[in-house]
């Protein structure tokens, strides 16, 4: 049995878990189900540990890999192969154990829902969820564009039911928009990864990126023509762009994101905002950095200027709001906007801040989104004017609640900080951006505090708002609620004190792809330098001949 | 033998400690209980700092870098290419370090002790106690990091602990919790645009000289000043510089240092150079160091921190190149920033203008200087802690701290002059228009971080400090009598309600309408009140700058600096140096004036109110404090006392600023030069005629002018009418700063927010863009699908088809394809697209 044995363990044991879940009746044990759910849920946590644990920071490349093909076709003189391919590499090492960590939570907070009570289902809800964790692990691992893009589309399928299913009043426009909108992305993203694959030869990733090595100018070059245009290379870049940039959310694409994080359930936004947006950011990282090197650079400050626009609209926007579940749901894009800007500065401490960065904004997003969660529970309102002096009616929750909060607006020693830190400082050096996009992205941070202070005021200080109906219990957590709570905190305090190990596992990987870049970039300009010249002394010799022909 | 230095960890370890006991059981310790463990935390803290300060003292002031505990395994390391991170945690005990801890720890379990008696009636007393542990944990995180980042963790800490504390009462009912609320809000987002630049200097530095720690170990701040404790010859530029010899020989005692340099005379190569100091440089007797190791010259410009780089790059010609780094890397003056190429010199004046921007947010300078004034609302042994003595002192450390860069940028020191004499007016000024009686203390404690500031301004560091440490004293005294008088008015006012009018229902309407901070309901309290009324006078006299007492000898070195730099030649120095001279001048009148003024309203004349002719003198735990303080108001200006004023023969002269030199490259001593007694007696001088001048207008009963429109009365100044009253409108509203900022800056930007959140938003982006893009493009692509695609294209084709077979046939018959879903052929379509995409470039590759 080789080691990548792991990694397909670890993708299929939710599938496992909803193939379980089958077969439990769900009339007769209700119970049965949530503990199959997080039974299965939490091994695959465990797992997923055991592959990090295993991981070997000193190697860059994919590791724990799995392959056998499985798609093998001849069209034309092409042959066309697709394969089974799973790997893991230090970029997204994290993010698969962010997953597995983020998917126990949304399960457990489950467990009391009220609306899980009022609508039931409860087996398709469970069901659902693990078949969402098996997609999202299949997107952070697949190394194949094909099986890639069937794991893509495969997330909406579940995340469209939760939300339409089991949301708040508008539920179905919210679902309707959000599958539309990133269908309509994908759509793009579909057409991008078929004529990669065609221009190369096979949707095998690593295969492609060997080939986009030996010549960054591949893409314009597809018809066998050695072309100095652009335009080709240029499209695909952006066709993977956009279906990412909407999948993250980057300004202006994010306007699905109020309405399904408004309307999904607790879990749904948790899972939405903890996980789901991570795949459109490690798709850049993946895909875009990795298959168009050199437009990743020619491209970079455009969109690591989306990235600082996002940072400063998305906190600004959220300043306005009087929503919780709305306030924080742009905060999201504020934060994502720091996590492209790390990308794109192209640098080890730009890209290792962001990956970073994205694993925190699981956590501290996820976690405000269980805040906010919790206390719809209670006082079924999202309105911030309903709430007030939470902290005195409950005060180990607002004590929870603020070093969540302090967290997401990146205060040194909490997580917050170190990826929003190191991205900022990543963008001052990088060779592409210039310093103004430092001094607006460290604006947000300015911004950072203005919104979630005024949202901590307006929720947890104050004059007391009961909640309607209360009793003596109302105001106790329960133990499922504590229990999601407390590993939050700790991962908070974790990666605020000590990133260390973190930041190993990324390093090797992360370095290599930044060496990549920069070189096939220097290639890319040499190759399009070349290419002009001969084009050039063509455009000559054709002079030449047209001359002495007269 | 116990290496002392190795405890500095412990003195953010033991409140942290201290913090988690009361955070989880202080409500079942009681208020005692936990007072106790919160104070004896604080107390603990400070052994250790005079057990540190000990240790520096005998060994010359070598500072040492200690890392903390083994499982703390670094922070921030990422491996690049170029330019790896490497941020550890690490502390550093250095003389300004130590004097900071002095400073922190001594006044702050004082002022723990004081909290014990004055928080016992609220209920919060366990949380009330977590927070000041925790603050003082992360203020101490602040002073001992050899970083900048990890500075900024206790920056930041402080910070938090300030919103904190400041909204500790956010719980009060109503309007009066909701400001409280506020204040804690405004005063977190003003730090917070400080912290904008205290994060932008940290880029530019971390990508200008690849580290951001202070000071390497092993690495000597200050070479010239160790070589010559040492004994060793001095090299040329240390002469120049001005290191003369009145240094030497005050309080070192070289010859210990120079038994052991022989036997320890062996010097390492660079690499082992690090390793080093640590454990094998200690002998029994302290440090033993050889002259390599003193002078940093074992060293490659790259392994040094931050200072140590930027002096040497900063004295680069240009053009001119040195070797850099073991690889053998040259580098001249020249810095790469991302798509930039600038010189050494903008560089560090930008650091220095981003490090002041932080400053000003944390120590409350023009123009963030809005925010302390409302912190006001907090506790009052919060505000004495961390809004007079501790917190807001970060700034001005943060400043000397950074002396080398800012030596290295005049144009930004001229600046820093300006904001800090900017500030000391400003509050002064303001100071004046004050009903509250901590909102007075407020001011002036923005006003003498001014002074601070501008010390620094004109290269005052020991001077910045020398005050930094005076005022710590005086004005946590001021703010606990203060706070002891407040006292007494809320128990005058109980003490009225229960025996004048007994219990009734309007009892908590009364108590809310009655301001027990309104010095208009105070007066004549030195009789009720005499240890905390002698106690406050004595503060009074300090921060006034009369002679002897502490405020004195420290305002005195700024004003001296300031006058020096009239006579440098240069002329932005000089600029600075009269524009510093002329406002400090004037604030130290006004400083005497608005002191004098609170101590008539407040001690002098009579009762005006109930309550305060019924306030109590206060307990003891809240008075021992007072005591302590008053006498180090007294006493603690000798620790520098100058050359020139015949106190030698008592106290050593520039004691301070010899310990200090050691971590302060940029003094020399003769800067912290002799005493000017022109410049004395003029300032002196000026304060007494203030005070003269206050009790004549406020004296005699005159404090309060009764007014119609006004129950309370109003200030004799705005009687007076005409410019005087617009004078005195304008400070009693904090000459409209906060005004200006609500009208140019806060209000914009909610407008603006709501604007982008309703319109551009949610009705553009939110559900025009959607309605109209997505939504309708979906729907177009579906119809043009259904309709000329599918009935017109696809049905038409089987339908001409079938017409054409009719045509043939000659029967007249009508196929029907039936209904075919729109999608399906949507489907279809779509693989028809993608197979010619598929195979399209086939047949191209082919051709």
């Amino acid at each position: 049995m080789d080691s990548g044995f792991l990694t397909t363990l670890v993708l299929f044991l939710p599938m496992v878990g909803f193939g379980v879940l089958l077969f439990v009746d769900s009339e007769k044990n209700k119970e049965a189900l949530k503990w199959v759910a997080l039974g299965f849920s939490i091994v695959t946590f465990f797992f997923s540990l055991a592959l990090w644990a295993g991981f070997d920071n000193a190697n860059p490349d994919l590791q724990f890999v799995q392959q056998w093909n499985w798609l093998s076709i001849q069209i034309g003189s092409t042959q066309i192969s697709s394969d089974y391919y799973v790997g893991v590499d230090g970029l997204s090492m994290l993010l698969i154990v962010l997953t597995t960590f983020i998917m126990p939570i949304g399960i457990l907070i489950s467990f009391n829902a009220s609306v899980l009570k009022e609508r039931g289902r409860e087996k398709l809800y469970y069901s659902l969820l693990l078949l969402l964790e098996w997609a999202m692990l299949g997107v952070f691992m697949i190394q194949d564009l094909i099986v890639f893009y069937v794991f893509w589309e495969v997330t909406l399928v579940p995340m469209y039911f939760l939300i339409g299913i089991w949301g708040s009043e508008e539920r179905v426009y919210a679902a309707v928009k959000f599958f539309l909108y990133t269908m309509s992305g994908s759509i793009l993203m579909l057409i991008a990864i078929l004529f990669v694959g065609n221009a190369a030869g096979t949707f095998i990733l690593p295969d492609i990126i060997a080939q986009v090595q030996a010549n960054p100018n591949l893409w314009n070059e597809t018809a066998g023509m050695a072309s100095s245009s652009t335009v080709t290379g240029s499209l695909l870049f952006g066709a993977f762009f956009i279906a990412f940039a909407i999948k993250v959310p980057i300004f202006p694409f994010h306007s699905w994101l109020p309405d399904a994080h408004v309307q999904a359930p607790t879990a749904g936004s948790v899972i939405l905002a903890g996980v789901l947006l991570k795949m459109g950011t490690y798709g850049l990282v993946r895909f875009n950095l990795q298959l168009f090197p050199a437009e990743s650079v020619q491209f970079a400050p455009l969109i690591a200027g989306l990235g600082v626009v996002g940072i400063i609209y998305g906190a600004w926007v959220s300043y306005a709001q009087d929503n919780v579940k709305k306030l924080v749901a742009y905060s999201s894009v504020s934060h994502l906007g720091f996590v492209v800007l790390g990308i794109f500065a192209l640098n080890s401490q730009g890209l290792q801040g962001a990956t970073l960065q994205m694993v925190n904004h699981g956590i501290s997003t996820g976690g405000l989104f269980l805040l906010v969660g919790i206390l719809y529970e209670r006082w079924h309102t999202k309105e911030m004017a309903d709430y007030g002096g939470v902290w005195k009616l409950m005060p180990l929750f607002g004590g929870i609640s603020l070093v969540i909060a302090l967290s997401s607006m990146g205060l040194p020693g909490l997580n917050g900080f170190v990826g929003e830190f190191t991205i900022l400082m990543g963008s001052v050096g990088s060779v592409y951006l210039n310093f103004f996009f430092t001094l607006l992205g460290t604006i947000g941070v300015i911004l950072a505090a203005t919104y979630i202070l005024k949202m901590y005021q307006h929720v947890y200080m104050g004059d007391n708002k009961p909640a309607p109906h209360a009793d003596e219990n109302t105001y106790k957590l329960h133990w499922t609620e504590l229990a999601v709570l407390i590993p939050i905190l700790f991962a908070i305090f974790w990666i605020g004190i000590q990133p260390g190990k973190f930041f190993d596992t990324m390093g090797s990987s992360a370095k290599q792809l930044v060496a990549y870049v920069d070189e096939s970039y220097d290639a890319y300009e040499t190759r399009q330098a070349d290419l002009e010249a001969e084009s050039a002394a063509q455009v000559e010799t054709n002079d030449a001949t047209e001359d002495s022909g007269d | 033998m116990l290496n002392l230095v190795q405890m500095v960890p412990l003195v953010v370890f033991i409140p942290a400690i201290g913090a988690i006991i009361n955070l989880f059981w202080g409500a079942k310790l009681g208020v005692k209980g936990s007072g106790y463990v919160a104070s004896g935390a604080a107390i603990l803290t400070f052994i250790i700092s005079v057990l540190l300060y000990s240790y520096l003292t005998a060994n010359h002031g070598i500072a040492q870098v200690v890392d903390p505990l083994p499982f703390f395994d670094g922070w921030i390391r990422i491996d690049a290419v170029d330019f790896a991170v490497h941020i550890p945690w690490q502390f550093r005990v250095d003389s300004l370090t130590v004097v900071m801890l002095l400073v922190v720890t001594g006044v702050g379990s004082l002022i723990h002790i004081y909290s014990i008696g004055y928080i016992s009636h609220d209920p919060k007393y366990g949380l009330f106690f977590a927070y000041l542990n925790m603050f003082l944990g992360f203020m101490l995180i602040l002073v001992t990091s050899n970083n900048f980042l990890m500075m900024f963790v206790g920056w930041e800490g402080v910070g938090v602990m300030s919103f904190l504390l400041i909204g500790f009462w956010w719980d009060k009912k109503g309007e009066i919790g909701w400001q409280n609320g506020n204040a804690a809000r405004k005063a977190m987002i003003l730090n917070r645009i400080g912290d904008f630049g205290i994060l932008m200097a940290i880029f530019l530095m971390f990508w200008t000289f690849g580290t951001v720690t202070y000071y390497d170990a092993g690495e000597v701040a200050n070479t010239c000043f160790q070589l010559e404790g040492a004994g060793y010859t001095l090299p040329t530029e240390c002469e120049s510089e001005g290191h003369g010899e009145e240094a030497s020989g005050e309080e070192t005692e070289a010859a210990s240092v120079e038994e052991g340099e022989a036997e320890h005379a062996e010097t390492g190569s660079a690499a082992e150079e690090e390793h080093a100091t640590g454990e094998e440089g200690e002998a029994e007797h302290g440090l033993v160091l050889s002259e390599e190791e003193l002078d940093n010259s074992l060293f490659y410009p790259s392994q040094l921190g931050v200072f140590a780089q930027a002096e040497r790059l900063l004295n680069l010609e240009d053009g001119e190149e040195i070797a850099w780094d073991a690889d053998g890397n040259m580098r001249g003056r020249d810095v790469q920033l991302g798509t930039w190429t600038l010189d050494i010199k903008t560089v560090v004046t930008m650091i220095v203008l981003f490090l002041l921007l932080g400053a000003a947010g944390k120590s409350a300078q023009f123009p963030l200087l809005v925010w302390l004034p409302d912190a006001m609302a907090g506790p009052t042994p919060v505000s004495a802690l961390m809004h007079a003595a501790t917190m807001v002192t970060a700034g001005v450390y943060l400043l000397v701290r950074s002396n080398v860069l800012i030596d290295g940028a005049p144009e930004a020191q001229f600046i820093i002059a300006m904001v800090g004499a900017i500030t000391a007016l400003f509050g002064g000024i303001a100071a004046v228009g004050q009903w509250d009686i901590k909102r007075v203390l407020a001011f002036s404690t923005i006003s003498q971080l001014g002074f601070m500031v501008a010390a620094i301004g004109v290269g005052g560091y020991v001077a910045a400090i020398f005050h930094l440490a005076t005022h710590a004293v005086f004005k946590a005294l001021l703010f606990l009598g203060s706070g002891s008088v407040i006292h007494g008015v809320e128990h005058g006012q109980h003490h009225v309600h229960e025996y004048g009018r007994g219990h009734d229902a309007d009892d908590e309407h009364h108590d809310d309408e009655f301001d027990p901070q309104d010095m208009r309901n105070m007066g004549g309290l030195s009789r009720r009140m005499p240890v905390t009324y002698i106690t406050y006078l004595m503060g009074m006299l300090a921060l006034s700058g009369i002679p002897i007492f502490a405020g004195f000898w420290s305002k005195d070195e700024i004003l001296a600096h300031a006058y020096e730099r009239l006579s440098t030649g240069n002329t932005l120095e000089s600029l600075g140096g009269i524009i510093v001279l002329a406002t400090l001048l004037l604030a130290a009148g006004f400083t005497a004036f608005y002191m004098w003024r609170q101590m008539e309203m407040v001690f002098f004349g009579k009762a005006r109110s109930k309550a305060a002719s019924h306030a109590p003198e206060s307990v003891g735990w809240m008075v021992i404090p007072l005591l302590i303080l008053a006498i180090g108001s007294i006493f603690v200006g000798f620790i520098n006392v100058p050359s020139g004023v015949g106190l030698s023969w008592l106290f050593p002269l520039h004691n301070f600023t010899n310990f200090l030199e050691s971590s302060i490259p940029s003094i020399t001593i003769e800067g912290a030069g002799g005493f000017i007694w022109l410049l004395a007696i003029v300032a002196t001088g000026l304060a007494v005629g203030a005070i003269f001048l206050a009790r004549s207008l406020y004296g005699h009963g005159k404090a309060i002018v009764a007014h119609d429109s006004d129950a309370l009365g109003v200030d004799p100044l705005w009687n007076m009418g005409g410019m005087t009253r617009m004078l005195w409108s304008a400070a009693s509203h904090r000459l409209y700063l906060d005004d200006l900022y609500h009208a140019v800056f806060l209000y914009p930007y909610e407008r603006i927010g709501y604007f982008l959140a309703v319109v551009l938003d949610w009705r553009f982006f939110h559900d025009y863009f959607h309605n109209n893009v997505i939504h309708r493009g979906f729907n177009a692509i579906g119809t043009i699908l259904k309709n000329p695609v599918d009935i017109g294209l696809i049905d038409g084709t089987v339908n001409g088809v079938g017409k054409l077979i009719n045509w043939f046939s000659g029967r007249t018959r009508r196929i029907q394809t039936g209904f075919v879903r729109t999608y399906a052929i949507a489907i279809l379509f779509g693989v028809v697209v993608v197979i010619i995409l598929m195979v399209a470039p086939v047949f191209m590759n082919g051709s």
